[in-house]
């Protein structure tokens, strides 16, 4: 039987801001998908009510009105300290800090960093694209080796330039138990969504700091088709920075 | 546990870092938020020892930037903080000042000055002045209370957070590392006995209700995407600063009728201005003494008022002419010549300044 595509409503998650979509992140962008991952997460553990949302500079900003929950867009790398501010202030809030990888890994490293050693029972979550895509693809923390951007036209050099940043493993090495931290795929909505979901569920509990990377994509900058944009995604991204959970309370720990 | 901190008047003899920090306290302040510069230190010092008895909060952040961002955290949530720096501090508290300008989050900031350009000293100065009124990218939408003792520190953190609530715009008290770190006599007092009763909050972030449902969300931003979109914004600012500035411009002023020549200055030089205008006085000159207390905004008008048809206008400061740069604008027009005397990072004696005058007068 033909299905009336045009009567068939979206699923959209519940806190998602209807007056809002479509979204404004370019074609192809894995923004969406890590939002609507969130979204469903928020939905399932019914806390909508009680997110603040804030957001980064760059393309995470488009997401300032992106939920009907409260949001605040903050300078670039500023979000994890804004959101420590106000889970310091209001414990009871669920704060959820929404960066790329040039705001988390290099202009606001030094507040992901700490509000890690803090322990913030914030939760953090870093859209990693190996690139700053608002600002027109420059090279980013998480470039890969040999990746061609605007500022390493002949593609990113380990010897001058430095190994990616892979900051899900540096967290875990450095966050007590109790603490949550997990790298998902667009690739995967449904993993990523049980990440963030444990991630909140962490900072419920009051368990520790919790952070999600989740791989993304950036065909506008990385000039890919669809092919090969989940090709750079699926065999090479997913190879440098592995997919999976780095450090998950104990069973049974602190509910 | 949470009695007021002061019940009735005290009367201390104690630091002006104590001072802010018992003022925060009697100003109802829930959390303050630092990063440790000199010659701050002690109000955090003094902070952290007594916030846990009456139930307020502090987070020492990795740096200025965050503690001015976790400021504007906790001020979004409703919940009345602030954060003290100097010096290098001051500089990186500009991009959270901005912020609040721009959101219109009304966040405290102490500012206890050092001597300057970069690490320089730990010790004083007033080379702060106009980065604390016009820092940062933008048009300097923001209060800046300059304190010149003590009480002046007592007083003026109080009504700092009454301004920023009230108004909306980022609130500064200026101090320096004199009044820091010397004792002095002050009195302190419950607001309430005074008939200052503290400004609501607002929760601009995280009111009751669930959003889309029971009211809209909130969304704060400050990225605009037409040159149209933000002229209107930022104009809209400037109505809005322009509309009260009269009635936040303070200032102060003695034997200005009949004086010849009037010396100007703010903050703790102004006390040295005070005194030298005295000194004068017995002496027979025809001194008078201006002292602008809010440097932003600037009591303008009053001090094109005071110098009017006058004969000479001296302006002291521990700065190389920050203050004069103010007045030298508001004061368009004015054909009264200013004399500077400017010793950036130094303090000033009423010796040196009626020394000064006199050498003027010869």
């Amino acid at each position: 039987m033909a299905i009336e595509m045009n009567n068939v409503a979206p699923p959209m998650p519940a806190c998602w801001r209807k007056e809002t979509k479509t979204h404004k992140f370019c074609p192809g962008c894995g923004h969406g998908i890590v939002l609507k991952a969130l979204g469903e997460a928020v939905d399932e553990l019914g806390i909508q009510e009680k997110v603040i949302f804030s957001v980064d500079i760059g393309c995470c900003l488009l997401a300032i009105d992106f939920f009907n929950m409260d949001t605040v867009q903050t300078h670039h790398g500023r979000t994890n300290a804004v959101a420590s501010g106000v889970k310091r202030a209001t414990p009871d809030k669920i704060c959820i800090a929404y960066m790329g990888d040039g705001g988390g890994y290099a202009i606001g490293s030094q507040h992901l960093l700490n509000a890690a050693a803090r322990n913030e029972k914030i939760t953090s979550i870093l859209v990693n694209n190996t690139n700053y895509g608002m600002t027109g693809g420059q090279m980013a923390p998480t470039t890969l080796p040999g990746q061609k951007t605007e500022t390493s036209p002949y593609g990113r050099s380990v010897e001058q330039q430095g190994s990616p940043t892979h900051g899900p493993e540096m967290l875990a090495a450095m966050l007590p138990e109790g603490a949550y931290v997990a790298r998902g795929t667009v690739a995967n909505p449904k993993q990523l969504k049980k990440y963030l979901k444990k991630a909140l569920q962490a900072q419920i509990n009051g368990t520790g700091f919790s952070f999600v990377e989740a791989l993304s994509t950036c065909p506008t900058n990385w000039s890919t088709n669809a092919a090969k944009t989940w090709d750079f995604l699926e065999n090479q991204m997913a190879v440098e920075f592995p997919v999976g959970e780095y450090k998950v309370p104990q069973e049974g720990g602190n509910e | 546990m949470a009695t007021k901190p002061i019940e009735k008047d005290t009367h201390a003899f104690v630091t002006g870092n104590e001072v802010v920090a018992w003022a925060a306290l009697a100003a109802d302040a829930q959390i303050m938020y630092g990063y440790p510069i000199t010659p701050q230190n002690e109000i955090m010092h003094y902070w952290t020892r007594l916030a846990p008895k009456y139930d307020r909060k502090f987070l020492q952040t990795e740096d200025e930037l965050s503690a001015g961002f976790t400021t504007c955290g906790g001020v979004l949530t409703g919940t009345r903080s602030f954060t003290a720096t100097a010096g290098p501090g001051t500089i990186l508290m500009q991009e959270p000042i901005t912020m609040a300008e721009m959101m219109r989050i009304p966040i405290v900031v102490v500012v206890q000055q050092r001597g300057g350009p970069s690490t320089a000293t730990v010790i004083y100065s007033q080379q702060e002045a106009r980065m604390c009124c016009y820092g940062g990218n933008g048009e300097g939408f923001r209060v800046v209370y300059s304190s010149s003792s003590h009480q002046d520190l007592y007083d003026f953190t109080i009504k700092a957070f009454n301004t920023a609530w009230k108004y909306r715009f980022p609130t500064i008290v200026l101090g320096d590392g004199y009044q820091a770190k010397m004792r002095e006599a002050v009195t302190m007092y419950d607001p309430a006995s005074r008939g200052i009763s503290m400004v609501e909050t607002e929760q601009f972030l995280g009111a009751p209700g669930l959003p889309g449902t029971d009211r809209e969300p909130h969304f704060h931003k400050n990225t605009y995407n037409t040159e149209e979109e933000l002229l209107e914004v930022v104009n809209k600012l400037k109505e809005d600063y322009d509309a009260v500035r009269a009635e936040i411009e303070e200032h102060e002023c003695e034997y200005i009728d009949d004086a010849e020549i009037v010396i100007v200055g703010h903050g703790v030089v102004s006390r040295a201005v005070k005194e030298a205008v005295k000194l004068l006085r017995k002496e027979g000159y025809k001194a008078g003494y201006f002292r602008p207390i809010t440097l932003r905004p600037f009591p303008g008008t009053a001090l094109r008022k005071a110098v009017e048809g006058k004969k000479d206008i001296v302006v002291v400061e521990s700065a190389l002419g920050q203050l004069k740069q103010f007045m030298t604008e508001e004061l368009y027009g004015c054909t009264v010549p200013i004399t500077g005397y400017f010793k950036p990072g130094k303090g000033v004696s009423s010796a040196e300044i009626v020394e000064k005058v006199k050498s003027m007068t010869k």
